[in-house]
């Protein structure tokens, strides 16, 4: 079935994809990984040991995506703290887990990102759907792309992370909003993102579905 | 919600007692599919799909569950892996 990830044996899994699909992908990945931003090894520091123990940054992102995908990890977001001391506390803490998992965790969602942008590389390169020579290939329709388990699950991590900045973006918080989404007119702005976070959304469940343990 | 707690007099203190487990808890958001939550709950703790599927239905439908309990920096562990994994998470003390 185009579209759907199917699990292969012996592990991993397999889509047919054609161009468009591939280039929308290949797109929104790449929005994600500028989003997130480059390591810490581009600012400026020629020392790796000093890379590594870098600290990360203490405030909040500004931008609402990124607030999304870093938490602060002591701020219930549900329950405002008792006492101003509580608050104050809550902050002190995530600013303080921030500073030693931030970077480490935007490596980690990078690194999945240049992952999924590598394999749709490959395909399109390695010649899933040409010639192979990559001559003229131009519109030849995409390929299946086959997955090796270890890339699955970097794939279902970016898939999230993209749908959670689209729905940033499209403003969806709770599940109405993403109701009222579904029954845009064709007119509206928002639709083709619209589309498109739907559709990342199946590709994701059938992803999910291959490795889910039994 | 259903969490495992100590019923002891240290509750009573405001101040964090080392005693007192701190708590990993997953948020709801309209976003992430419930295969997915439930698959990042069967494998970074390593629960049985029942368990896991069971979680899962109480951030759903709750807004919120406790995945997992422990020391802090245990507790820290987890709530990055989470976000890892792009499921909002956050810790605190279970004192209530």
């Amino acid at each position: 079935m185009p579209g759907t990830f199917e699990p292969l044996p012996g592990g991993g899994a397999a889509v047919a994809l054609d161009d468009v699909e591939i280039s929308i992908i290949r797109s929104l990945a790449a929005q994600l990984l500028e989003l997130i931003g480059p390591g810490p090894a581009e600012d400026a520091s020629a020392d790796p040991l000093a890379e590594l123990f870098a600290d990360g940054p203490s405030e909040p992102p500004a931008d609402p995506v990124l607030r999304r995908l870093f938490p602060d990890a002591y701020t219930d977001p549900a329950r405002f703290p008792d006492t101003a001391e509580q608050a104050e506390e809550a902050k002190a803490y995530s600013s303080e887990f921030r500073r030693y998992t931030e970077n480490d965790l935007r490596a980690g969602k990078r690194e999945d990102a240049l992952a999924v942008i590598r394999s749709l590389d490959e395909l399109t390169i390695g010649g899933g759907g040409g010639d192979g020579d990559g001559a003229g290939d131009d519109g030849a329709g995409g390929g299946v792309l086959k997955l090796t388990p270890e890339r699955s699950v970097q794939w279902l991590r970016t898939l999230n992370d993209i749908r959670l900045a689209i729905a940033s973006r499209l403003d969806i918080t709770d599940e109405e909003d993403s109701d009222i989404l579904y029954r845009l007119p064709d007119t509206d702005e928002r639709k083709p993102l619209v589309m498109a976070y739907l559709w990342l959304g199946g590709l994701q469940e059938s992803l999910v579905e291959t490795l889910m343990p039994q | 919600m259903e969490t495992e707690r100590t019923e002891s007099a240290e509750e009573t203190f405001a101040v964090p007692e080392p005693d007192v487990p701190w708590v990993t808890i997953v948020h709801n958001d309209p976003v992430n599919l419930m295969s997915y939550v439930t698959y990042v709950f069967q494998t970074y703790f390593g629960y049985s799909k029942d368990k896991a599927t069971k979680l899962m239905m109480d951030v759903h439908h709750k807004g919120r569950a406790v995945v997992s309990s422990g020391s802090r920096e245990e507790m820290e562990r987890d709530v990055q892996a989470m976000h890892g994994y792009g499921l909002w998470a956050t810790l605190q003390q279970d004192r209530r």
